[in-house]
């Protein structure tokens, strides 16, 4: 090749913006994918998964049980027991692939919509709604259950995260931790500067981004010009992007990338490509930004549908299997609506507990004359 | 240990090493604090001795370093962080006050946050912009921070070793004017993290002040001596909590406070100090609490800093003030 029909070809090969750039939600991206939308199984030589039909059943339980949860949880908000609740529906497969895929000594760190993960590291499902109903801020010990609390300044977590995996290195154990945050938060300098750190120290740490496409109202095009999982090349680690409504592609490319974590190849970025069917949260109106046909045309590719046309397709549940996952289902249900009524708020003097770890002369003063304030009341009764 | 005459810098720097001696979770982090010690040499050898990965040289990245710090306190390490300089803590200003700040309480007591956040604050040393910030009203008036300035280099080592012990986030203020000035460091800690001090005992009239305004507070008593006025001078070392038990029985004695800060006095910590003063000593008061500080402007250009930090002057001109009513 002569030095002008190269000169030529890197002219032609350099656009301003990359040639597979998606256009719009609707793209096609380069995707991990194992089970197609009509529940057909495929393979991908990177990311080889076995399981056995019990898995199987297992991983469609928790997809079912998670979406009732979830549709509880929104229930509850309508009929006024929850000041708010943002919805996972849609992004299921995402969280249970990719909360199955972590080790009981992984850790997590969420935003405030990983209820799906929660439910894989076996946090009680009414411990996510008191901070939706208002009676705490989180409340549960994130060490109980290596889930961390939910964080709402969107992006923060990443670095808690990236920090926590710092730890792990230090303390040479073969743990890794998972950050999970949206498409949005990937414009946060938080995300940037965890991706630096975790790079710069080789932290244990998947970036797991759910790519629901929607920021509240606005396009993941808003927020990047280049597919979000190209990201990570620029930090020196490797990203990748999932089909986020397949579980089982998220099962195994999460647990790879953890595995390359924890192994010492430091973090990685997976991008699980998903699609939020509801509204960000319950005091969202999605009608006014997004077009009914594309919400639509996701649905075709529901995570729990695929699935089970996958188990029908392979004979690999019978009829009272779904029997039971519907009463399990039924049962979950009616555990969480009696669990969030019998809710009690808390004592007004929470509003003094745990300000600090150690005694706070003025926090210790202002409980005392509220104290004693609420006591002038008669009987007392407001504590 | 290290008695004798150390200076701020020095006393710090030995309130460091003793830390990450007596405790392997200890950590220091931040921007050019390994090899080159930091650009005060408050680190300095600490990487040497103790190995990069205890003394950590971080990206330039100040909400990334905080972040960071939270998620290996909440891993059992115990992060002292160094701010550059202070106008560089706004880019951590939510990791600081809406994560580090909440997280003890969002998890009802489960998690402790033991990070302490050194920052070199205020002026006086002739900096370009951005190097000369108090911002101390910013931290104290969050819930969940603890925020102490030393004075000198005794209650610079000991207060630091407290504040890395502390269970709690501590915000650590050093007046970064002061890293040169020499005082005798005592072989333990006088006083709990968060009890103020008198300075210099008097009967006239009291000065509040703390970190790099307490010596301009003694000139002023010293100065103040000349003329007949017996000045009390009240170094609160903490700002957060504050030890208002030490300042009420001082104005109940005196009669007259003038509170002393570089921070600009509209919502400063004068304001705080004046308003519990006021309802705390009413009928002891001989003249409201008056307040010495900055002025409600950008911290100016070094040529002109002088006109807007307190000096001995300004107070006594204040004191002046107050025997006026």
């Amino acid at each position: 090749m002569t030095v002008k029909s190269t000169a030529r070809a890197r002219k032609k090969a350099a656009p301003a913006v990359p040639d597979n750039l998606p256009a719009g939600s609707g793209a096609q991206p380069e995707l991990i994918q194992l089970l197609t939308p009509e529940g057909e199984r495929v393979e991908h030589p990177d990311y080889p998964l076995t399981t056995t039909p019990e898995e199987l059943r297992d991983l469609y339980r928790d997809l079912v049980l998670v979406r009732r949860f979830d549709a509880e949880a929104t229930s509850l908000q309508r009929q006024g027991e929850l000041g708010l609740w943002a919805s996972l529906l849609g992004q299921e497969a995402a969280q249970v692939g990719s909360g199955r895929a972590m080790r009981p000594g992984d850790y997590a760190f969420p935003t405030y919509r990983e209820h799906g993960v929660a439910w894989c590291r076996d946090v009680d499902p009414l411990n996510l709604l008191g901070m939706f109903r208002g009676v705490n801020h989180g409340g549960w010990d994130p060490n109980e259950k290596n889930f961390h609390l939910y964080t709402i300044v969107i992006g923060a977590q990443a670095l808690h995260a990236t920090g926590y995996a710092m730890g792990i290195t230090k303390d040479g154990t073969d743990d890794a931790v998972i950050a999970y945050f949206g498409d949005g938060a990937s414009s946060q300098g938080d995300v940037s500067e965890a991706f630096t750190f975790a790079s710069v120290y080789n932290a244990p740490v998947v970036f797991f981004c759910q790519n629901n496409q929607w920021a509240i109202s606005e396009p993941t095009t808003n927020q990047t010009k280049i597919p979000l999982y190209r990201r990570a090349s620029g930090f020196g680690f490797p990203g990748v992007r999932v089909d986020g409504n397949d579980v089982l592609a998220c099962l195994a490319v999460t647990r790879w990338a953890l595995d390359h974590a924890r192994s010492g190849n430091g973090p990685v970025l997976v991008e699980a490509f998903t699609y939020r069917m509801g509204a960000h949260t319950t005091s969202d109106d999605p009608t006014r930004y997004r077009l009914a046909e594309e919400t639509e045309a996701w649905r075709a590719k529901d995570p729990i549908s695929r699935l089970k046309a996958h188990l029908d397709r392979e004979g690999l549940a019978d009829e009272a299997f779904f029997a039971s996952v519907e009463a399990k289902s039924e049962e979950l249900g009616l555990r969480v609506r009696e669990g969030v009524r019998s809710m009690p708020d808390p004592d007004p003097t929470l509003i003094f507990d745990h300000v600090y770890a150690e005694p706070h002369t003025l926090v210790d003063e202002e409980r005392a004359e509220y104290t004693a304030y609420a006591a002038s009341f008669e009987g007392g009764e407001n504590l | 240990m290290m008695a004798g005459q150390l200076s701020i810098a020095k006393a710090l720097n030995e309130a460091l090493r003793k830390s990450l001696e007596n405790d392997p979770k200890t950590l220091l982090m931040g921007e050019d604090i390994g090899k080159l010690g930091g650009v005060f040499r408050i680190t300095d050898g600490l990487q040497k001795d103790f190995g990069e990965s205890r003394v950590i040289d971080t990206p330039l990245a100040e909400s990334g370093i905080v972040g960071t710090a939270i998620g290996l306190a909440l891993r059992g390490y115990r992060p002292v962080v160094e701010i550059q300089f202070d106008g560089f803590v706004y880019p951590a200003f939510d990791q600081i006050v809406s994560q580090l700040a909440k997280m003890h309480a969002r998890a009802l007591g489960h998690v402790k946050l033991p990070v302490t956040v050194r920052i070199p604050y205020a002026g006086g040393i002739g900096a370009v912009e951005h190097h000369s910030e108090s911002h101390e009203a910013y931290f104290a008036h969050t819930a969940g921070l603890r925020v102490v300035s030393p004075s000198n280099a005794h209650d610079a080592h000991w207060m630091l070793r407290q504040a890395i012990a502390s269970d709690d986030p501590v915000i650590f203020l050093e007046p970064k004017r002061r890293y040169w000035d020499k005082g005798e460091v005592g072989d333990a800690a006088d006083l709990p993290l968060h009890d103020a001090r008198i300075a210099r005992g008097g009967t006239d009239a009291t000065l509040i002040a703390y970190g790099p305004m307490v010596k301009v507070c003694l000139d002023a008593a010293a100065a103040a001596e000349e003329d007949g006025r017996s000045l009390e001078v009240v170094d609160l070392r903490s700002l957060s909590p504050v030890d208002f038990a030490a300042l009420e029985a001082s104005v109940k004695r005196t009669g007259r406070a003038i509170v002393v800060h570089e921070a600009p006095v509209f919502l400063g910590m004068g304001a705080e100090l004046a308003a519990r003063l006021t309802e705390r000593c009413f009928y002891h008061l001989e003249a409201p609490v008056l307040r010495v500080g900055g002025f409600h402007a950008p911290y100016p250009p070094s040529r002109v800093e002088e006109a807007f930090l307190p000096d001995l002057d300004r107070v006594l001109d204040a004191v002046d003030r107050s025997f006026a009513y």
